[in-house]
């Protein structure tokens, strides 16, 4: 590790660290984590993250202290090939730092929750075993996502991308084997799969803008990418920057490549929250930011890039009316709300994106985990009503190994007698307000954050992007505002069927409040949802995080209150809002009751709780023939053609042809070996010939002797 | 006075009846006879340029020729006796059995 | 014509022709005296070669010695003819030939060669025998004392060869 001189004053050394600590946990863990009980390894993960978090908090100090100037800490060179020149530098700042302290932040609270949630999540799907597991793919998503927001080059960010991209492949399949009860199943791995493949054809696109960039621009280097950015055609850079788009539209999940988001769903909730929804899936936001300079360039991207994010927000946001999962609720108001910020930062105002990330990243993961804590809940009860009649069941924990068995097939057949059970469907809630009232009340300052009501933080970061559009986009803000409006009204509709009503199920009825370390992480998670819009306050001398960023993003809007715009976004939230109590608070729904939506509003309520049919469309267009081609490529192409033809007729047979008829028989035994017989044969009966000389006569030797020397004596008179 | 070459000429024509008599004649000893007038030719035409070149080195060699063929016809004349005695003949052309 | 001439033409024609009797008789005892005729014949040459010594030798050695041990050797094994046998045939034209081819060759090469300067015994040239004798004892038994040892060492062997050869075992035939 060698320090330049910029390194010099302040915290900068420190910046290795923020990938090391969680990497050093994960390997504690990885080595001696069998040793350790379950809190042991739950701190060790969250005290590195939390180490993570602290020296990202000396990083934005130091930062702060030296007036934001960027620096870059060098640690590693990494490829030196002719002009390709990548190391592994660390860029520190305003960004990046923000960026860290997000993820660090939330993510050490999401680890400390994780340590109450999976405690409880293990022992239900039996296998107590992956507790460590569930922590060591933590860790490594904390240090690979450090590495996608401190890289100093659009490589190292793409070593990060891809990085959190398999750590949210191995989360999504944590219980890969099994569905959310615990019986057999390959849904959730199957979902991983999907995450994963639809990413990659994102991953394509942003290789696809790394490869362009380096062919025109001639480096990787952010910095350096900029500066030669200016002296290309805009050609170019549009198509670097759409290229980019594919990339944000699989990681940040918008249209068309969102379909990923709502079945990564099927990993234990602390990953939906802190990849899910408040770090990861904001990769692509980040590098839209990261790439301003691109990105203003080119105002024709800038729009596309906008369109794609408010078609996307409301879009996600009818689907979400139409579910019934409370995690797949709040996995499409996620993708909604990544189009949301995609919008903004299409727009041009990457304060406001980047504001909105942040904001997003508190009420979301409050959300997310909150849902945890309700779904918890309600497994409880569903336990408690299942095996309430014999009590070792109540405590399966410490004891794994030879009891587990007996217990899984104890939970199986205590399975059979009932109905399926889905912990997460809010046809199954109702009422929780009374049995879970901590949860209620967290889930409820979530929720008015993400509906935009003041003094909330969702609503002065989204009244930023809002008032953004209405100064220069008008279709943009129209489509956000219609989205705005159905965002506060599936949330509404969310509050009344799962805390209000009555219990619909028997497992609502018995619900039972989380313990605190579950609960205190979500309050903190609160207080940063009611106090988040303090970071950026649409006043004069307020505009905190403007200012912050405008260290790295030089030119930042700061927009005074639009009275009328912050109004009209309040006044839709609140009648969604009163539209919802109408329609579910009112007359709370009955168990197997269809949704009052459903009959009026017909095919469209279908296709709400269908999601537009998308998946089944691509099934139809894309999988399905792609399947078709594989098998057709495997079948005929591959097995028929290759195999049964190619290799085994025209390879083996020339082959066998040639080492059975051209050479055994031909070449070897008609060629060398008759030859060799030959020569045997030959050398024979010449022996043989040659033997009848030898008759012996002595008369007839002399006589040869005599021929001999008639011979010599000739040759010695011609010579 | 004779040139040496009447001796030579006549030593060839004596060595070449040898060997006829050799080649032609089946009876042993009849062959070893003939072998002897080879040698004797041989020490003719020796014993002629001995003179010619006033050495006593030809005349020393010719009577270590004549010790060695004494030798040489008592050992020969004591193999054929004992062929005979196996095979009663003295015809070479009965002595064919080692051939190949 | 002189009379050395004379007398070596008519000794060369009694060579040849004992040489011709002992290979065409047909009675293996008429050979062996006309080879004794041949050697006496050669024992003249000798002497008038100068060499007197040699002469002897090839009287009592040859003539003498070797030539009744033919005899004794054909009239022991009773072999003086052998039965008509044509087991080569053309045995007997092919070696003629070859003969004659060779007879043509030495000569020629002896000639035309190998030919050393100068000839036989010059005219005038006296030849003391007692003084050529005590030359050639003195070169025998200084210059080639070794060989003439070596030589009666071979005699030895021969000898010993011979009683081992034709040796009888007690009591019957010898394996």
């Amino acid at each position: 590790m060698h320090l330049s001189e910029a390194v010099n004053t302040g915290y900068f050394f420190l910046a290795p660290w923020l990938v090391f600590a969680p990497l050093i946990g994960l390997l504690i863990n990885l080595i001696f984590g069998s040793r350790f009980s379950e809190k042991g390894i739950g701190t060790v993960a969250s005290l590195a993250s939390g180490a993570s978090f602290v020296v990202s908090v000396l990083l934005a100090w130091s930062l702060a202290s030296s007036h934001g100037a960027a620096v870059t800490v060098p640690f590693l060179e990494w490829i030196h090939i002719g002009a390709l020149e990548l190391d592994w530098a660390f860029r520190v700042d305003s960004l990046s730092t923000t960026m860290m302290l997000v993820v660090s932040g939330v993510g050490t609270l999401i680890h400390i929750y994780a340590i109450g949630y999976m405690h409880e999540d293990v022992r239900f799907k039996q296998d107590p075993g992956r507790f460590r597991r569930f922590f060591i793919f933590l860790n490594l998503f904390i240090a690979m996502m450090m590495i996608l927001v401190s890289g100093d080059s659009y490589l190292m960010l793409f070593v990060g991308w891809e990085g959190v991209g398999l750590c949210s492949f191995l989360l999504i399949g944590f219980w890969y084997d099994m569905d959310t009860l615990g019986r057999p199943s390959w849904a959730n791995s199957n979902a991983a799969v999907k995450a994963f493949v639809t990413n990659r054809v994102g991953d394509f696109g942003f290789l696809l803008a790394a490869f362009t960039m380096f062919w025109a621009l001639g480096s990787f280097q952010f910095d350096e990418v900029f500066e030669a950015a200016h002296t290309v055609a805009p050609g170019i850079i549009v198509a670097i920057t759409l290229f980019m788009l594919i990339g944000v539209a699989g990681k940040s999940a918008q249209i068309p490549l969102y379909v990923w988001l709502p079945d990564a769903m099927a990993g234990p909730t602390p990953v939906s929250a802190l990849i899910h929804a408040a770090t990861m899936v904001t990769a692509g936001v980040y590098l839209i930011t990261r790439s301003a300079e691109l990105y203003m360039l080119v105002p024709q991207a800038q729009y596309i890039v906008a369109m794609t994010g408010a078609i996307t927000a409301l879009f996600a946001a009818t689907i979400a009316v139409g579910q019934y999962d409370i995690k797949k609720v709040l996995a499409y108001s996620t993708i909604s709300q990544l189009g949301f910020m995609v919008a903004a930062v299409g727009m041009g105002a990457f304060v406001a994106g980047m504001f909105h990330l942040v904001t997003h990243a508190f009420f979301k993961a409050l959300l997310f985990l909150s849902a945890g804590s309700v779904i918890l809940g309600l497994e409880r009860g569903h336990h408690h009503l299942a095996h309430g009649h014999h009590d070792d069941h109540g405590k399966s924990g410490g004891k794994a190994g030879k009891k587990k068995e007996s217990q899984h097939k104890d939970e199986e057949h205590g399975h059979d007698g009932h109905e399926v059970f889905d912990p997460g469907d809010m046809r199954n809630m109702g009422g929780l307000r009374k049995t879970m009232p901590v949860t209620f009340w967290l889930y409820l300052i979530g929720t008015l954050a993400l509906a935009g009501i003041v003094p909330f933080a969702g609503f002065w970061s989204k009244d930023e992007i809002l008032l953004d559009a209405s100064l220069h986009y008008p279709t943009v803000y129209l489509l956000l505002s219609i989205a705005a409006f159905f965002t506060a009204f599936y949330m509404g509709r969310q509050i009344w069927m799962v805390f209000f009503g009555e219990a619909r199920h028997e497992a609502a009825a018995h619900a039972e409040e989380s313990k605190p370390i579950i609960t205190v992480p979500l309050m903190v998670l609160a207080a940063l949802s009611l106090l988040g819009g303090a970071l950026n306050l649409p006043f004069e001398g307020f505009h905190t995080l403007g200012h912050w960023l405008e260290y790295t993003l030089h030119e930042v809007e700061a927009l005074p209150l639009n009275l009328q715009v912050a109004g009209i976004s309040t006044l839709l939230a609140l009648l969604a809002i009163l539209l919802s109590w109408l329609i579910y608070g009112r007359n709370p729904l009955k168990a197997g009751q269809p949704d009052p939506l459903k009959k009026p509003l017909g095919f469209l309520f279908t296709g709400m709780e269908n999601k537009w049919f998308v998946d089944e469309g691509y099934f139809a267009v894309i999988v399905n023939p792609f399947k078709k081609l594989s098998q057709f490529l495997a079948d005929v192409v591959d097995w028929r053609f290759w195999h049964d033809w190619f290799h085994e007729i025209v390879i083996a047979g020339t082959y066998n042809w040639l080492s059975t008829t051209a050479l055994n028989l031909y070449a070897d035994q008609k060629g060398i070996d008759a030859f060799a017989n030959w020569l045997g044969t030959a050398t024979q009966s010449l022996s043989a010939a040659m033997r009848k000389v030898q008759n012996g006569f002595v008369r007839s030797y002399a006589l040869s002797v005599l021929l001999g020397v008639v011979l010599i004596l000739g040759y010695l008179i011609v010579k | 006075m004779i040139p040496v070459e009447y001796y030579i000429i006549l030593s060839a024509i004596l060595f070449t009846i040898g060997v006829t008599g050799v080649l032609v004649r089946r009876n042993a000893l009849i062959i070893f006879m003939s072998i002897e007038l080879m040698l004797n030719a041989a020490n003719l035409a020796i014993v002629a340029f001995s003179s010619v070149l006033k050495s006593f080195s030809g005349q020393i060699f010719v009577f270590f020729v004549i010790a060695v063929a004494a030798a040489e016809v008592a050992v020969g004349l004591a193999l054929i006796v004992e062929i005979f005695k196996t095979k009663h003949s003295i015809d070479v052309d009965q002595m064919n059995s080692l051939k190949g | 014509m002189t009379l050395d001439l004379v007398l070596f033409l008519v000794l060369a024609v009694v060579a040849v022709a004992t040489a011709f009797g002992m290979l065409f008789s047909k009675n293996a005892v008429y050979s062996a005296l006309f080879l004794v005729l041949n050697f006496v014949t050669v024992a003249v040459f000798y002497l008038l070669l100068g060499a007197p010594f040699i002469a002897m030798a090839q009287i009592t050695v040859y003539a003498g010695a070797i030539m009744v041990l033919f005899l004794f050797v054909i009239m022991l094994l009773g072999a003086e003819r052998l039965p008509d046998t044509r087991v080569l045939p053309w045995q007997k034209p092919l070696a003629i030939g070859l003969a004659v081819i060779l007879a043509l060759e030495s000569t020629y090469l002896l000639l035309s060669k190998a030919r050393p300067a100068g000839s036989v015994l010059l005219p005038g040239d006296e030849v003391n025998t007692v003084d050529t004798l005590r030359a050639l004892g003195m070169t025998l038994f200084n210059d080639y004392l070794l060989p003439f040892e070596v030589t009666s060492v071979l005699l030895l062997v021969a000898m010993v060869g011979v009683i081992v050869l034709v040796r009888r075992e007690k009591g019957g035939q010898k394996s």
